[in-house]
């Protein structure tokens, strides 16, 4: 016998249906990735090494970054994001952007590999 | 003999099939939450980061259960978080059917966006809990056992609750059909 749960559950399976991420939400982030990553890299060959005083100690973080469709570039990306709206309302023009944005990759790529 | 460390690539390959096995559960849930893209992509992002800082323990917690409704729980704690800072409802209603074409196809919207339209109103005069319940279950497709673990209730508790939740929606839509 139909009853009317077996009825409004129906609808329910219809109304509610799941959700893809919006189109280009994953590539986004893998494409923010090999940008991040390659503005990392040459920010962390001008400022890393002044910063630290054994060249070795940065090996490290550079291999995480560099490291591309693993877990941990993926939570570097998703990491970065998250402080991308406030970077963008600090920074003073394009290139401040991107310094900032590029210290944020390697200092989240160094929490990723110490964690 | 004391258990081995699990090492950070071993975590962090599992966490990374966590996320590509959980990414359209987490999305779906928050979008029916929050009502909208823009904060549904925001929820799911800090969901992800927030379980990957706690994903060992979890693992450890776990005793080999799923991980879905903590995953779950976590967006749920979040999207509490986010109206109570904002002092918000969800920007775009989910009824507004302007944003089922980007979730039904146009056959459903052809056959039934008045019908669909009233459920999803219906859905979203419910009290949260109920409202989210009945996500889990028909959006995320979660038997009771984790419904009852991401809500944090027992599965009598939440037995009742989905009962409870599909009858007054049934009220709801009804009353609103009777005014036609």
């Amino acid at each position: 016998m139909s009853t009317p749960s077996a009825d409004i559950e129906t609808l329910l399976s219809r109304a509610l249906r799941p959700v893809d991420p919006p189109e280009g939400l994953s590539s986004r982030l893998e494409s923010t990735l090999v940008e991040l990553t390659e503005m990392a890299f040459d920010e962390l060959e001008s400022w890393e090494l002044r910063a630290m005083r054994d060249p070795r100690n940065w090996v490290r973080p550079v291999m995480a970054v560099v490291v591309t469709a693993t877990a941990g570039t993926a939570l570097v990306i998703l990491r970065v994001r998250a402080g991308q709206k406030r970077r963008v309302m600090l920074a003073r023009g394009p290139a401040d952007l991107a310094a900032r944005t590029a210290r944020a990759v390697a200092g989240e790529a160094r929490r990723v590999v110490r964690r | 003999m004391a258990a081995t460390a699990r090492s950070k690539a071993e975590l962090d390959s599992e966490f990374a099939e966590l996320y590509r096995s959980h990414l359209r559960d987490v999305y779906s849930y928050a979008y029916y939450r929050v009502g909208n893209h823009h904060d549904a992509e925001d929820l799911t992002e800090q969901t992800f980061l927030q379980a990957y800082r706690h994903f060992e323990r979890a693992q450890a917690e776990s005793d080999g259960r799923p991980l879905r409704p903590w995953l779950i729980r976590i967006a749920h704690n979040l999207a509490a978080n986010l109206y109570r800072d904002r002092s918000r409802r969800p920007q775009t209603s989910i009824d507004d059917t302007s944003g089922l074409s980007a979730v039904h196809t146009t056959e459903d919207l052809v056959e039934g966006r008045d019908e669909l339209a009233r459920i999803l109103a219906g859905v979203k005069e419910l009290p949260n809990d109920r409202r989210e319940a009945l996500i889990m279950r028909f959006a995320l497709g979660m038997d009771n056992r984790e419904i009852a673990r991401a809500l944090g209730k027992t599965d009598g508790a939440t037995k009742v609750l989905l009962h409870r939740a599909i009858r007054q929606l049934e009220g709801i839509v009804g009353d609103e059909h009777s005014k036609r």
